[in-house]
């Protein structure tokens, strides 16, 4: 037999409190390289979701709601962008395309987009990816939808279904757009954005659905589809665009330009500097997240510590055996050592396969809340080095209950004291 | 005694004191046991009982005076050579038997050689040792895989006594093994010690405060109070 394995049937033999050393060990350590995982992994998807566009102008506001709310789709707009400055903006010189969008509804708890089929081509996402279309293409008539990922996944939707777009974003059949349904005429592919839980309409079927609407109330007019299509239907305002210049070089430019457009009060914000500033607010949350895990952390090696010091009282016994048949002090401690060893390596397994199943779980959660979308990395080298230094602790911790028990069996040598 | 037999445990003008103590705990002018022989000693708790017993396994060591096992005085080895001469010349059963109880009965008879580096040879000699002593005592080998908490008294004791004879030691150290006896169990464990003790001719020392047994001894040590040889 090997001391390993005379270690390991120990402690087996007292499994009961070890396994809650374990379990705590593991929940640190989940929540250790969680925190870690969380934050890389939000800030990839986070900075990754738009590129390409170097302006996003909306009504006056900050630029960190203006983000949210046109690419997060989180929160609302405080005003509208009215259609003649969008045209006006859209025909300068130094403007090379714009896409307009247009937000308020919903569709089954998903947010449904007006925009124009410039979307699918110029929206930039990641490093420089765009739009591809799993299924069909993108929408041609008044009442043609195309559906992001996981809206066509989450609710079944195939090409040909109709849906029904309800105003603003509570569903209920009070305020539903019923009597002007949409037919899906694409779905897109995957992409890790907010774009995945979206449904793009074109800006004319926003206008359509609302003609018979007024601030919010349904009026006696009662238009059906077909006599809607009577209407104009260019939109009189829209809730953002985003614009791509020719030359890079003069963004700044027309930052300026825009923030002091004289027709109405604008802002205009560069997606990832703003993305860059956001997610450095939110980097010292993450950081107090992160310091915190590591005290939850010391708190469950200290825990291990009072189990393993608390079990040496009941393990004297044992001890004098073991000294008895030749067992060298170092031996014992080496036992110690083994054991400390044997249940902090449990633990981060544990704590490892606690994590995934949690990502697993929580991620699709993440992206339908937050719309960040967390994947299931592989451990780099910091979680891996997050791993070694809980290991090492504990090991270097376990040399206190090793020293108390290398004193005691010096001293209670076969004599048992129980 | 014959005078050219070498004794086996020689004590010469032994004490033993506390760090910080005003007397000492144990203190033995001179005692020689031979090869083979059973020595009874008796005393009351908190007589040094166990103080000596430290001393003779060489846990402790005496803070005057010498203790000679088989010719060698303890004295003179490194600690980790005092574990090893123990492991090779000293068997210990202590009060309730103390066995392993996550090991089976097999594993507690041989598990000393998780602390010695040897060869696979040697393992197998344990190994077979150990079962053979173990079918000797009766325990037959279908027994030998079993948990050892699944054993009777009877049976616990006899694993015990393998356990400390499987290294082939000159001395065996016994440490109250039958305070937790009835007579009956107590009478029939000192038969099996004796005959097993004889079998190997190997030196008993055995510690007790039950004066009933000291008829069925060679010599008998009396510790008093402070540790004193009466």
């Amino acid at each position: 037999m090997t001391l390993l394995r005379l270690a390991l049937k120990s402690a087996r033999f007292r499994r009961t409190s070890l396994v809650l050393t374990v379990l705590s060990i593991a929940i640190s350590v989940t929540l250790l390289l969680g925190v870690d995982v969380v934050r890389k992994e939000g800030k990839r998807s986070f900075l990754s979701t738009i590129s390409q566009t170097d302006l996003i102008v909306g009504a006056r506001s900050g630029p960190t709601n203006l983000l949210l709310y046109s690419v997060f789709h989180i929160g609302d707009a405080t005003n509208n962008v009215s259609w003649g400055s969008y045209e006006t903006i859209a025909a300068r010189d130094d403007v090379a395309w714009t896409v307009p969008i247009s937000l308020g509804d919903s569709h089954r708890g998903f947010r449904v987009m007006g925009t124009t089929p410039d979307y699918f081509e110029f929206y930039g996402y990641g490093n420089n990816k765009r739009l591809a279309f799993a299924t069909g293409e993108a929408f041609d008539q008044v009442y043609d939808t195309v559906l992001g990922a996981d809206v066509a996944r989450d609710l079944g939707y195939e090409i040909g279904d109709e849906i029904i777009v309800s105003h603003g974003l509570v569903s209920t059949d009070f305020s539903s757009h019923d009597n002007k349904p949409f037919t899906v005429t694409g779905i897109l592919d995957k992409t890790a954005t907010p774009v995945d839980r979206t449904v793009l309409v074109s800006l004319a079927g926003i206008e359509a659905v609302h003609l018979d609407w007024q601030g919010g109330i349904r009026e006696g007019l009662d238009l059906d589809a077909d006599e809607a299509l009577q209407f104009d239907l260019t939109p009189t305002s829209i809730t953002a665009f985003m614009v791509g210049l020719d030359n890079k070089a003069l963004t700044f430019r027309a930052q300026r330009d825009i923030n002091e457009f004289e027709n109405e009060p604008l802002s205009a914000i560069l997606p990832g500097s703003t993305l860059a500033e956001f997610w450095r607010t939110i980097s010292t949350v993450e950081q107090l997240l992160f310091v915190l895990s590591v005290f939850v952390l010391i708190a469950g090696l200290i825990g291990m510590l009072t189990t393993i010091l608390s079990t040496l009282n009941e393990r004297r016994r044992e001890i004098a055996v073991l000294r008895a048949i030749g067992a060298r002090p170092q031996s014992i401690v080496m036992l110690i050592v083994l054991e400390t060893l044997f249940v902090v390596v449990m633990g981060c397994v544990v704590g490892v396969a606690l994590l995934y199943g949690l990502l697993a779980l929580a991620g699709p959660f993440a992206a339908r809340r937050f719309g960040v979308d967390i994947g299931l990395p592989w451990l780099d080298a910091t979680q891996g080095l997050i791993m070694v230094s809980v290991i090492a602790g504990a090991t270097l911790l376990s040399l206190i209950p090793g020293f108390v028990a290398y004193r005691r069996s010096l001293q209670d040598g076969l004599s048992i004291k129980v | 005694m014959p005078a050219s037999a070498p004794p086996v445990v020689e004590l010469d003008r032994v004490t033993f004191r506390w760090p910080g103590q005003s007397s000492d705990t144990v203190a033995i002018e001179e005692l020689r046991i031979g090869r083979g022989e059973h020595l009874f000693v008796r005393g009351a708790s908190g007589s040094g009982k166990t103080t000596l017993l430290n001393l003779l396994a060489g846990i402790h060591l005496p803070t005057t005076g010498n203790i000679s096992l088989l010719g060698t005085d303890l004295a003179e080895l490194s600690p980790s050579r005092r574990d090893r001469f123990r492991a090779d010349h000293i068997g210990v059963i202590f009060q309730q038997f103390n066995l392993l109880p996550y090991l089976t009965m097999l594993e507690n008879v041989t598990v000393s050689s998780a602390f010695a580096r040897r060869t696979r040879q040697n393992t197998r000699e344990l190994h077979e040792n150990a079962q053979r002593l173990l079918t000797s005592l009766n325990l037959s080998d279908d027994l030998h895989a079993s948990p050892v908490g699944e054993l009777s008294v009877g049976q616990q004791q006899r694993v015990a006594v393998a356990r400390a004879l499987v290294a082939g030691p000159e001395i065996l150290i016994a440490d109250e093994p039958t305070s937790a006896l009835d007579a009956d169990n107590r009478d029939r464990f000192l038969d099996l010690l004796f005959r097993e003790t004889e079998s190997q001719n190997c030196t008993l020392v055995f510690v007790s405060h039950d004066p009933q047994l000291v008829s069925r001894f060679d010599h008998v040590i009396e510790l008093a109070g402070r540790g004193d040889l009466v």
